[in-house]
């Protein structure tokens, strides 16, 4: 068991995973009721997806040029990913979408997350 | 490590098409908004995962246009449907 087959499984592992989060993400995008549970699958798919698919990639490579550029998406993904999808959740609700639960709530029920 | 590649690929292909089917589904175009944004973020990955499947790593640089190029997208269509036009600034006309 050298370490280059270790980082093969672990690579393979990650990449894997992060292929069924993705997969995960996609459905949670499609049958969530709301736009805004919408948001919430599809951006952590967004966030966890990349990771696991791009670290998975990283351990492919080792230590090279290519490492950091494969660092750079990564981080440009992490950072721009949250933040659209937080401009989303604004504009949606600055255009008066309201949260599923917001109306039962409007009549005195107690809050469906508390 | 091929195979593995492939499922990745073919696990982000479903992805993207499940998000393409919420784009052109979506009920308010904030959904569609969501539908593309996780659309455009996938193809990243996978325009990534193709440069390692093909061996060609100087694809790389496609991707991470691409993943900067998406966001700013996303922002430019959410200012377009707020403000019916790109030119006006948000704070002149708040309606």
């Amino acid at each position: 068991m050298s370490v280059e087959v270790i980082t093969q499984v672990i690579s393979a592992l990650m990449l894997g995973v992060g292929g069924v989060f993705a997969m995960i993400g996609g459905i949670g995008l499609v049958r969530f009721p709301d736009v805004f549970t919408r948001l919430h699958a599809g951006s952590i798919a967004d966030t966890l997806a990349p990771l696991l698919i791009i670290g998975g990639l990283i351990l492919l490579v080792g230590f090279d040029l290519l490492t950091f550029k494969l660092l750079a998406i990564l981080f440009f993904l992490l950072f721009t990913t949250p933040a659209a999808s937080h401009a989303t959740a604004r504009a949606a609700i600055a255009a008066g979408l309201k949260p599923l639960g917001d109306d039962t709530r409007a009549q005195g029920d107690s809050s469906s997350n508390t | 490590m091929e195979a593995v590649l492939l499922g990745t690929i073919l696990a982000v292909f479903t992805t993207m098409a499940l998000a393409l089917w919420r784009a052109l589904a979506g009920p308010s175009v904030y959904d569609t908004i969501v539908g593309v944004n996780a659309f455009g973020t996938k193809t990243v990955l996978l325009v990534a995962l193709i440069s390692f499947f093909t061996g060609h790593h100087d694809l790389i640089d496609v991707a991470l246009v691409y993943a900067l190029i998406n966001f700013i997208a996303v922002i430019a269509v959410l200012k377009l449907v707020r403000q019916r036009d790109l030119a006006t600034s948000g704070a002149s006309r708040e309606r």
